[in-house]
C-alpha cells in the first residue's frame, strides 16, 4: 500500500512544545504533517522527547504551546507501549478485549472480536493463557492485538520491540507491516533503532537530544512488500547509513540540519 | 518430602510432651505450678462444654470484627484514592488509632459501652487493632496501578469507576490479602486483650476464661484455653492463606512455582 502524495492529511502538529511542571523541556517546536497510510518513525537518543510526542498526539498530555489538529476528525487510536502493559490478573482474551469492555460492547461480540484480534497476531488458541505464561514476544503480540481490537485508524507505538531479542523483533516487524498493509493503518513508530526505522517506515524523523526537535527528515521508499530478505539488500544498507548519519549529526550538533528528504532511495 | 516436613515437628512435639509428663511426675511438681499434659487433657475433657462455649463467644466476635475491619478498611482506602482531601483529613486519625495501645483504650471503651454490653467493647477494640493494616495496605495497592495501564484506560475513555474496579482494585488485591493475614491474627489478639482489659463479662470468652482460671490457680484450664487459642490462630492463618492461593495462584508472581 504505497502512500500517494495526494493521501489526505490525518494529523497536523503545529510547532508543539512541551515543558513539564518541573521545568523540564521535553520537546520544542515540533511540526508534523501525517498522511493517511504512512508509517513514520521517530528516531532519537534516549530522553529526546519521543514518548512525550506520542502522548501529546494521543491526548494523554496537553502541549504547552502549539496545536494538535485532526483535519478529518480525531480517529480511533491504538497505543502500544514499550512494555506489554498487560493486566496480569486477566487472560490474553480479556486483555485484548479491554478497549471493547471499556466501551461497554456486549460480551459475546467483544469476545469474538478479541479472539479474532489474537488470531491476527498469531496467538489463535492462546486466549485463556495468563500473561505470566507467555514469552516476552507473545505478550507484546497480545498488546498489539489489544491495540487493533477496536479497529483503529492510527497506531501509536512507543519503542514496542526494544526489550525483545533480535529475531523476535524482526518477526514482529514483518507482522506489523502485514497488519499495516491489510488494515490501511497509519503508524507512528518510536524507536532508537536505526535498522528498525529504516525497515518499517516511509519517513524517518530524526530528533535531537532534549529538548527534542526534529533535526532531519528522511524519505524512504514505501515499506510495502518488504520481506526479511530486504534487510540484506545494498539499498537497505544505504538507507540505514543515511538514517544513521542523520542521527549522529543530530546528537553531535543538536542543531536542525538541511536534509529534508531530498534524496530518494 | 512433604510427609517428612510434617513428621519432623510432630515427632519433636511428641518427645517434648513425653519429657514434660516425665519431668512433672518424677519431681512431683504441684499442679498449680505446672500441670502434666495428662492433667491438662483430663481438665479439658471435664471443662469441655464451658471451653467450647467460650471459644464460640471469642471466635464470633473475632470473625465479626475482622469482617468489619476488611469492609471498612477497603471502603476508606477507596475513598482515600478518590479524594486527597478525605485522605489528608482522616489518615492522621487512623494513625492515632493504630499507634495507641489497645490495652490503654480498653477501659474507656468498656465504660462507654457499659458492662452489660461488654461484647460491643470487645468488637470495637478488635476492630481498632485489625483495621489499620487493611487500610494502609489497600491504600498502597490502589496507588500502585501501572501508570501506562492508567494512560491506556484514559485513552479508551474509561470512567473513574472503570479505572477503580477494573484496574485499581485488582492491583490492590494481593496487598489486601497480605493485610488480611496480618489482621486475622490481630483481631484474635485484639479480642483477647480486650477481654483481659474489660476484666469482666456477661459473655465468657477464652480471654476471660484464662483470667478467671488464673485467679483460681486452675493452671490446667489456662493451658487448655491457651491451646485452643493457638489452634484458632493457626486456623485463621491457614484459612486466609488458602483464600490467597485461591484468588492469586493463576496470575500472581507470589504464587508462581519456579523450576530451579
Amino acid at each position: 500500500m504505497p502512500v500517494r502524495e495526494s493521501a489526505a492529511s490525518l494529523l497536523k502538529l503545529c510547532e508543539i512544545s512541551k515543558t513539564f511542571d518541573n521545568g523540564l523541556e521535553a520537546i520544542r517546536r515540533v511540526d508534523l504533517d501525517l498522511r493517511e497510510g504512512e508509517v513514520v518513525s521517530l528516531v532519537g537518543p534516549s530522553g529526546c522527547g519521543k514518548s512525550t510526542a506520542l502522548r501529546l498526539i494521543a491526548g494523554l498530555l496537553q502541549p504547552t504551546r502549539g496545536t494538535v489538529e485532526w483535519p478529518g476528525g480525531k480517529p480511533e487510536i491504538g497505543f502500544v507501549f514499550q512494555e506489554p502493559t498487560l493486566m496480569p490478573w486477566a487472560d490474553a482474551l480479556a486483555n485484548a478485549r479491554l478497549p471493547l469492555d471499556l466501551a461497554h460492547v456486549r460480551r459475546a461480540d467483544a469476545d469474538e472480536h478479541a479472539a479474532w484480534a489474537l488470531a491476527r497476531v498469531g496467538l489463535a488458541g492462546f486466549g485463556s493463557a495468563f500473561p505470566r505464561e507467555l514469552s516476552g514476544g507473545m505478550k507484546m503480540r497480545v498488546s498489539i492485538a489489544r491495540a487493533l481490537v477496536a479497529g483503529p485508524k492510527l497506531l501509536l507505538m512507543d519503542e514496542p520491540f526494544a526489550a525483545l531479542d533480535e529475531l523476535t523483533r524482526q518477526s514482529l516487524n514483518d507482522d506489523l507491516l502485514k497488519l499495516w498493509a491489510e488494515d490501511g493503518l497509519t503508524v507512528i513508530f518510536v524507536t532508537h533503532s536505526v535498522y528498525e526505522s529504516t525497515y518499517l517506515s516511509s519517513r524517518v524523523l530524526v530528533m535531537t537530544p532534549r529538548p527534542g526537535r526534529i533535526a532531519a527528515e528522511i524519505s524512504l521508499p514505501s515499506p510495502a512488500g518488504h520481506s526479511a530478505d530486504h534487510r540484506l539488500t545494498p539499498e537497505f544498507a544505504e538507507n540505514a547509513r543515511r538514517v544513521s548519519g542523520a542521527l549522529r549529526g543530530a546528537i553531535e550538533n543538536g542543531e536542525p540540519q538541511k536534509w529534508s528528504g531530498a534524496i530518494n532511495g | 518430602m512433604d510427609v517428612v516436613r510434617l513428621l519432623i515437628p510432630l515427632i519433636l512435639s511428641a518427645v517434648v510432651i513425653a519429657l514434660w509428663e516425665l519431668f512433672v511426675r518424677h519431681y512431683g511438681v504441684p499442679k498449680f505450678v505446672l500441670p502434666a499434659p495428662s492433667a491438662i487433657v483430663t481438665d479439658f475433657m471435664h471443662e469441655f462444654p464451658r471451653l467450647i462455649s467460650a471459644t464460640w463467644t471469642t471466635l464470633r466476635i473475632v470473625l465479626i470484627a475482622f469482617a468489619l475491619a476488611v469492609m471498612s478498611g477497603v471502603l476508606l482506602a477507596v475513598l482515600f484514592s478518590l479524594s486527597r482531601t478525605v485522605e489528608f483529613a482522616l489518615y492522621p486519625y487512623a494513625v492515632v488509632l493504630q499507634v495507641t495501645p489497645v490495652v490503654a483504650i480498653a477501659p474507656l471503651i468498656v465504660i462507654w459501652t457499659g458492662y452489660e454490653h461488654v461484647e460491643r467493647a470487645l468488637l470495637l477494640l478488635a476492630w481498632i487493632v485489625a483495621f489499620f493494616p487493611i487500610l494502609s495496605n489497600t491504600a498502597l495497592g490502589l496507588k500502585s496501578a501501572d501508570h501506562n495501564l492508567i494512560d491506556l484506560f484514559r485513552l479508551y475513555g474509561a470512567s473513574r469507576w472503570q479505572i477503580l474496579t477494573r484496574l485499581q482494585l485488582p492491583t490492590a488485591l494481593p496487598y489486601l490479602l497480605g493485610a488480611m493475614k496480618i489482621s486475622g491474627g490481630l483481631s484474635l489478639i485484639g479480642v483477647i486483650v480486650a477481654e483481659f482489659a474489660a476484666g469482666t463479662g456477661t459473655d465468657t470468652g477464652l480471654g476471660w476464661t484464662i483470667v478467671e482460671a488464673g485467679n483460681r490457680l486452675r493452671i490446667a484450664t489456662m493451658f487448655a484455653a491457651l491451646a485452643i487459642l493457638s489452634v484458632l490462630g493457626i486456623a485463621i492463618f491457614f484459612a486466609l492463606t488458602a483464600l490467597e492461593w485461591l484468588l492469586l495462584h493463576r496470575w500472581h508472581e507470589s504464587a508462581v512455582r519456579r523450576e530451579i
